[in-house]
């Protein structure tokens, strides 16, 4: 019924969507947004690396995203310029690097609009098999620090006090970002993936009162935004990532109604 | 001297922090045991917090030594701002550190008087009950040392004494020391086995009397401290149950 790509794109976006949901939580708890969005600018750099050295793309992405996250927790706790400015600092000059570099590369043809905007034709089988081991063990980890990274995320100095490890763990989950972003860049393009963390957990906050069941909410989110955002750009022949993003747009909006219908029975 | 050492549960030696080239507090000394309350007193700013975070580990660059007996350890931090993003209900915060059943839950939450609000989103609770809810947090777990830093702030006059009741009750029936930050002197006089003045240093310290009687604390507590002292010296004629409720002999 559907062509072979299409299908290796639902598969890939399904399991993008079962980790993004939880992450994008706490990204959006702990006000990670413009730093998930940074280790994705940083991930041209390490997509054209993958192609100088002619390494896999996702390993490459992944160690280039998290040795700029260690640098930017290293640089927080050094340098006087202020968070934000330090994030949009290293963003800007990693994208800027990785697309002077992809002038050199004149011997390969590079689809930049792929990596910055998604392309379901580019998910191989293999592309499938690090979706779904990574994912996986992504999730496996998570689960694991689960219980520190809430606490410190509630407060850093009680759960330090009561002996949870806090920066451990949140150094764990800043490589667990890293990894997604490796992972699914090829799907949703570096340009879209935060807005894959933040909207289906943006919509999720509008629908629940715990935080388990914003988690769950946030990944049935995702995995609605894939199906939709996927069989409308098979339907209008749009590219996948913007697709998806619109469609958790449309997610979003509506529990705007649903929660303005809450509070108002609140009050 | 094993016995002494098996009571201890931190000891802080001549610690101190330095923060911008200046010390938040310095060579401060002291120790916490088992089933004693140790109160810090002292103006704002004089170190109170900080040296409550050195004994918990929180500060990391300290000068001078700590030296910790226990690792279960109940915190109650002078402020906790939830954002509204993290939609969070009083039996989640409950569990943050350690999973309780839910028996322990409404136990703790019973005992400061909270627990009709267990399904209720954090957010949404008075300073006062969001008070009573830290607390609770704090010794549902059963810990060996309590740090309690300004417990009872935006607690109704009432419900404060009561509250104090609970933690000299709670350091008694669990046998924990207790590291309790304070402004209300007239409750520091009467609970606390030990007292230790700040300001910046230590200033003066020990029992609530000899400290009351002490000049320094005199001079930095002014008119409050002498009116504080009659309070203290009057005689109990009655006892307490668990639960705070009066038991006449």
């Amino acid at each position: 019924m559907f062509d072979d790509f299409f299908i290796r794109a639902l598969i890939a976006g399904i399991g993008i969507a079962l980790v993004t949901g939880p992450l994008g939580c706490f990204i959006i708890w702990r006000r990670l947004a413009f730093f998930g969005d940074t280790l994705a600018h940083s991930a041209l750099l390490g997509v054209t690396l993958a192609f100088t050295f002619e390494i896999s793309i996702a390993l490459s992405v992944f160690i280039i995203s998290s040795i700029i996250a260690l640098i930017l927790l290293k640089l927080q706790k050094n340098t006087k310029l202020p968070g934000d400015a330090l994030l949009g600092l290293l963003a800007h000059s990693s994208l800027a690097v990785g697309l002077v570099v992809i002038g050199f590369l004149s011997f390969i043809r590079f689809d930049i609009m792929g990596f910055l905007f998604g392309d379901i034709l580019a998910v191989s089988t293999s592309d499938l098999i690090t979706i779904w081991v990574g994912g996986a063990l992504i999730l496996f980890v998570l689960n694991k620090i689960w219980k520190p990274l809430f606490a410190s995320t509630v407060n850093y100095d009680l759960a330090e006090a009561e002996g949870m490890s806090p920066e451990k763990a949140n150094a764990i989950f800043t490589v667990l970002l890293a990894a997604i972003i490796a992972i699914s860049i090829k799907m949703v393009g570096l340009l879209l993936i935060t807005g894959m963390f933040i909207m289906p957990a943006a919509m999720a906050r509008n629908l629940s009162n715990n935080p388990r069941q914003m988690v769950i909410i946030s990944i049935i989110g995702g995995l609605l935004s894939v199906l939709i955002g996927l069989f409308s750009s098979l339907e209008f022949n749009t590219a996948s990532g913007p697709s998806i993003i619109t469609a958790a747009l449309f997610l979003f909006i509506l529990s705007l109604i649903k929660f303005k219908k809450n509070s108002e029975l609140k009050h | 001297m094993e016995n002494l050492k098996k009571n201890i549960l931190v000891k802080l030696e001549k610690v101190g922090v330095i923060q911008n080239n200046k010390w938040l507090v310095k060579d401060v000394s002291l120790q916490i045991e088992k089933g004693k309350i140790v109160t810090l007193i002292g103006p704002n700013g004089s170190g109170k917090t900080t040296t409550a975070k050195i004994a918990l580990g929180i500060h990391k660059n300290i000068k001078g030594y700590v030296t910790k007996f226990t690792d279960k350890i109940g915190y109650v931090p002078q402020k906790i701002s939830i954002d509204w993003t993290l939609p969070i209900r009083v039996t989640d915060f409950m569990q943050l550190t350690h999973n309780l059943e839910n028996s322990e839950i409404e136990n703790a939450l019973s005992l400061t008087g909270v627990k009709h609000l267990i399904k209720n989103d954090l957010r949404n609770l008075s300073g006062g009950e969001f008070q009573r809810v830290l607390i609770a947090r704090a010794i549902s777990k059963k810990p060996d040392l309590l740090v309690l830093d300004e417990p009872v702030q935006g607690v109704d006059f009432k419900g404060e004494i009561a509250l104090y009741e609970l933690i000299k009750t709670i350091s008694e029936k669990l046998n924990c020391g207790i590291l309790l930050i304070s402004h209300d002197l007239h409750v520091v006089m009467t609970a606390t086995d030990y007292v230790v003045c700040l300001n910046g240093h230590v200033c003066c310290s020990g029992s609530p009397t000899a400290v009351a009687n002490n000049q320094e604390y005199q001079k930095l507590f002014g008119d409050r401290a002498s009116t504080i002292l009659s309070v203290y010296e009057h005689r109990h004629d009655h006892t307490h149950s668990p639960d705070g409720t009066v038991k006449n002999k």
